[in-house]
């Protein structure tokens, strides 16, 4: 199981890869879309790649409330626990 | 095991997130036996990924069906990978942000002409495309629409832009018949998919089917839909062509 360090890293790999985003601005209180400007199809590939990555699913419902990239690590590291 | 797409050829669009209606189209068509090339925009990658959850690996190329290039290729890359066609999905729609979300009233043309192009112009283009991989038999070509026979809350430029895929189809099934190409369309209730998410308000314009629709609809199931378009590709629909297949719950047929 990933840590969150981990998790973040891997999240800064997946959203450089999809985004164009550099890896070092990927840190736990910027928003994807407000301070990293992943639009919203890239932010649907950001999520599919994670879920492959890590192992868990990220239901639709829930991506809304995935604001930052430590809202996402948070729930994966919940999510990898069930 | 035996499918009703036993030997299909098919090529499907608009395969997005899990939730699109191309998906399930595409999940079924493999379980009914069909060999499937998807089409991918603006997120290839994306398609990629969603693409290894079908039951079997299929290629994906990449497909902007208002460039030219992209169309003009597409002949060669499917005749490589399956030799011809027996049926194509077309599950496209954009419209810019301006022309949606109760904004009807100021949209300028060429948002207006974009959705059009994308939405409406594209069954034509990408049926032209597909038509020299339809030579020996004919084929199946079938659309997604949203009832174009109302104006809808939130819905705006789509709404025109839907009314003019069915029109469309109306003309394709006319000028392809000779040739055995049948040209259908679904019309599916409110799905919660990319295309739901594009438009600001979705849940106000679904949430008529709360109320009216004779069969409970779930906005979070997208196989009814993809059911019926794998119904109209099949042999079961050979003399229905310039059709729109309601799959909808029936609340095209309720007043109030």
């Amino acid at each position: 199981m990933a840590t969150q360090e981990e998790i973040v890293k891997g999240l800064a790999d997946i959203v450089n890869e999809i985004a164009g985003i550099p890896t070092e601005d990927v840190k736990l209180d910027k928003s994807f879309t407000d301070d990293l400007d992943v639009d919203s199809l890239s932010m649907v590939e950001v999520v599919v790649a994670a879920e492959e990555q890590f192992g868990v699913k990220i239901p639709d419902d829930d991506v809304k409330n995935l604001k930052t990239v430590g809202d996402a690590a948070d729930y994966i590291l919940k999510a990898q626990q069930v | 095991m035996s499918g009703i797409l036993d030997g299909k050829r098919i090529l499907v669009t608009g395969v997005l997130m899990e939730s699109s209606i191309a998906f399930h189209t595409a999940k079924l068509a493999q379980e009914q036996g069909a060999e499937i090339i998807l089409t991918a925009f603006p997120r290839p990658t994306l398609t990629e990924r969603i693409a290894r959850k079908l039951p079997r690996p299929t290629k994906v190329i990449e497909l902007d069906v208002t460039n030219a290039e992209h169309l003009a290729g597409l002949e060669g890359v499917v005749r490589d990978e399956l030799g011809g066609l027996d049926g194509v999905v077309h599950s496209i729609g954009f419209a810019p942000q301006d022309a949606l979300g109760g904004n009807f009233l100021n949209t300028p043309f060429e948002s207006v002409a974009t959705a059009m192009h994308v939405s409406a112009y594209s069954l034509k283009s990408l049926t032209m495309a597909c038509l020299p991989l339809m030579s020996d038999g004919g084929g199946s070509v079938v659309g997604l629409t949203f009832d174009a026979q109302y104006a809808w809350p939130q819905y705006d430029w789509m709404g025109p832009a839907k009314a003019a895929l069915e029109a469309t189809s109306r003309y394709l099934a006319r000028d392809l018949g000779k040739q055995n190409i049948r040209c259908n369309l679904i019309s599916a209730g409110p799905i919660g998919s990319m295309a739901a998410k594009s438009i600001p308000g979705f849940s106000e314009l679904a949430d008529v089917w709360n109320h009216r629709s004779p069969l409970e609809w779930n906005m979070s199931d997208p196989e009814p839909a993809g059911r019926g378009v794998v119904a109209l590709l099949s042999d079961w629909f050979p003399m229905t062509t310039g059709e729109i297949v309601h799959v909808d719950g029936g609340l095209h047929a309720i007043g109030a």
